[in-house]
């Protein structure tokens, strides 16, 4: 332990980078699932297709390939990122992608009732969308992003082979530099254990506060 | 007396199966008809077609003297704008057999809704409406209940009230009390009788109930196969009919 304590800074500012990486990635994965799950359900062809292009492509090709691929690659066509810039976005489109996945089978889950009911009561499509379809999906998609969330935490490790320092990065450095493992790779392995537990506490007040006195069909 | 709907030789199949087959139909303005048929014989959808949730192959349907399914471009005939869709659709509501009220939202929400955003009210007036109707249908004390805390009954009444709020000029039914315990068909026929008594609005209502036909309706027409079999006063219809075929299925109605 007066390992840790010595090391300390170092893990944190792993800890900072782990973090803010996950907010920012997290951001932009809600964006784009939002985004394109909903495209998927657009009256338009063109934008229903490009919404299955990009959720096929990035819920097909892995994570750590989309990183190297924008660290390593977008160089030679002339396009520099930071890193940070590449982290985010790599797991940004990734995670966007299986987010979309969620966001779609949420909405096709509302019953199709509700739509006959929207349609007779003549609301357009985004009112449809947004006053019926997305409050009743956004319950069903709680506890699903609530475990994107928790990899996308969890993948944000990749990004230590982009050259940022976030934990696992930090980790690695501490273990070269004491010349000693196990508590260090612990310490580690806790610290994301805490992170996923306050993750989840947190979602399931959201998901609880958005459920308030109603009960939700098909969840509960 | 002015034609509400018109069914002039429409036909619907789903794939193979005829729905509809060159079926015709008129109900007049202020009527009150109810359908009856067994299972399968296109009832919904007939109601869907007038409420345009499901489009026709063939024919031509009208609501208050306008085409449903076509508009005039020069001299062609062609399929109707969105824009068309929505102005048919306001002449008419729609009350369904799962009540299919948004969960989401209060009934005061459920009903506030159209109005609000369809007819582009302020929340006010919109919401003063909803508390009105509401009230006509015996629920001022369950304004802020979620759908989920309400009876089928009192979800029924709400979706009555829904319907009524951007005061079409044809109400459909589609097995409105099919889903309720027997003990609640009461008080939802009851606010169904007090709309159809209002002269000027029309009414059809779908049902296996001849009950609820009874007391709505001044005209029951029997639909089978596609075709309406036979049509007359409820009275006549019921206890006396004339073809085998509704009489067989009166008959099974009867023994159910
Ligand atoms: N969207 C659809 N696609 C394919 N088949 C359909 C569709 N809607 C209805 N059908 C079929 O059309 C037939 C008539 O359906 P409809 O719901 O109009 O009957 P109904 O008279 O209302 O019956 P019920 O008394 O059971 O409600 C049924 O066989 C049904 O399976
Ligand atoms: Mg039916």
């Amino acid at each position: 332990m007066a390992l840790i304590w010595q090391y300390r800074f170092d893990l944190l500012v792993g800890l900072w980078w782990t973090l803010k990486l996950s907010m920012m990635s997290a951001s932009l994965a809600l964006v784009l699932s939002m985004f394109f799950g909903i495209a998927r359900y657009s009256r338009n062809p063109a934008i229903r297709i490009s919404a299955s292009v990009y959720i096929e492509f990035f819920r097909g090709t892995s994570a750590l390939a989309q990183l190297f691929w924008l660290f390593y690659v977008l160089p030679y066509m002339g396009v520099d990122l930071t890193p940070t810039q590449c982290a985010v976005l790599g797991l940004g489109l990734c995670f966007g992608a299986y987010g979309a996945e969620v966001v779609r089978a949420c909405i096709e889950a509302v019953p199709k009732g509700q739509l006959d009911a929207a349609a007779a009561l003549n609301f357009s499509w985004f009112q449809t969308m947004r006053i019926v379809v997305l409050p009743e999906a956004l319950i069903m998609m709680m506890p699903l992003f609530t475990n994107l969330l928790i990899e996308l935490i969890k993948a944000t490790s990749l990004v230590s082979l982009i050259t940022i320092p976030d934990l696992t990065f930090q980790a690695k450095a501490v273990i070269t530099k004491s010349y000693s493992s196990g508590s260090v790779l612990l310490t580690t392995l806790a610290i994301y254990l805490v992170i996923s537990l306050i993750t989840s506490t947190v979602m399931k007040r959201i998901e609880t506060s958005l459920s308030r006195g109603r009960i939700a069909e098909g969840v509960k | 007396m002015t034609e509400m709907i018109t069914f002039e030789n429409v036909c619907k199949s789903f794939g193979k199966t005829v729905i509809l087959n060159d079926f015709n139909f008129r109900v007049m303005r202020g009527e009150k008809v109810a359908i009856i048929g067994p299972s399968g014989s296109g009832k919904s959808t007939l109601l869907r077609i007038i409420m345009a949730l499901q489009d026709i192959d063939h024919g031509k349907v009208s609501i208050d003297g306008k085409p449903l399914w076509e508009v005039n471009h020069g001299r062609h005939l062609v399929k109707p704008t969105r824009r068309h869709l929505r102005d048919m659709r306001s002449l008419v509501g729609m009350v369904f057999q799962n009540f299919n009220l948004f969960p989401n939202l209060t009934a005061l929400g459920n009903v506030a809704a159209a109005p609000r955003h369809v007819l582009g009210l302020s929340k006010k007036e919109s919401e003063a409406r909803a508390a009105a109707l509401l009230a006509q249908v015996g629920l001022s004390e369950k304004l802020s209940n979620y759908p989920s805390t309400l009876s089928g009954g009192q979800q029924q009444r709400v979706a009555i009230a829904r319907a009524m709020a951007l005061e079409p000029k044809v109400m459909l039914f589609d097995e409105a009390t099919s889903a309720l315990d027997p003990e609640l068909v009461g008080e939802v026929l009851g606010v169904m009788r007090d709309l159809a008594s209002a002269r000027d609005l029309t009414v059809l209502v779908v049902t296996h109930q001849m009950g609820v036909a009874r007391a709505i309706a001044d005209r029951v027409c029997f639909m089978e196969g596609g075709c309406v079999v036979e049509e007359g006063g409820p009275e006549a219809l019921l206890s006396q009919p004339k073809n085998e075929r509704t009489r067989a299925f009166l008959r099974a109605v009867h023994l159910a």
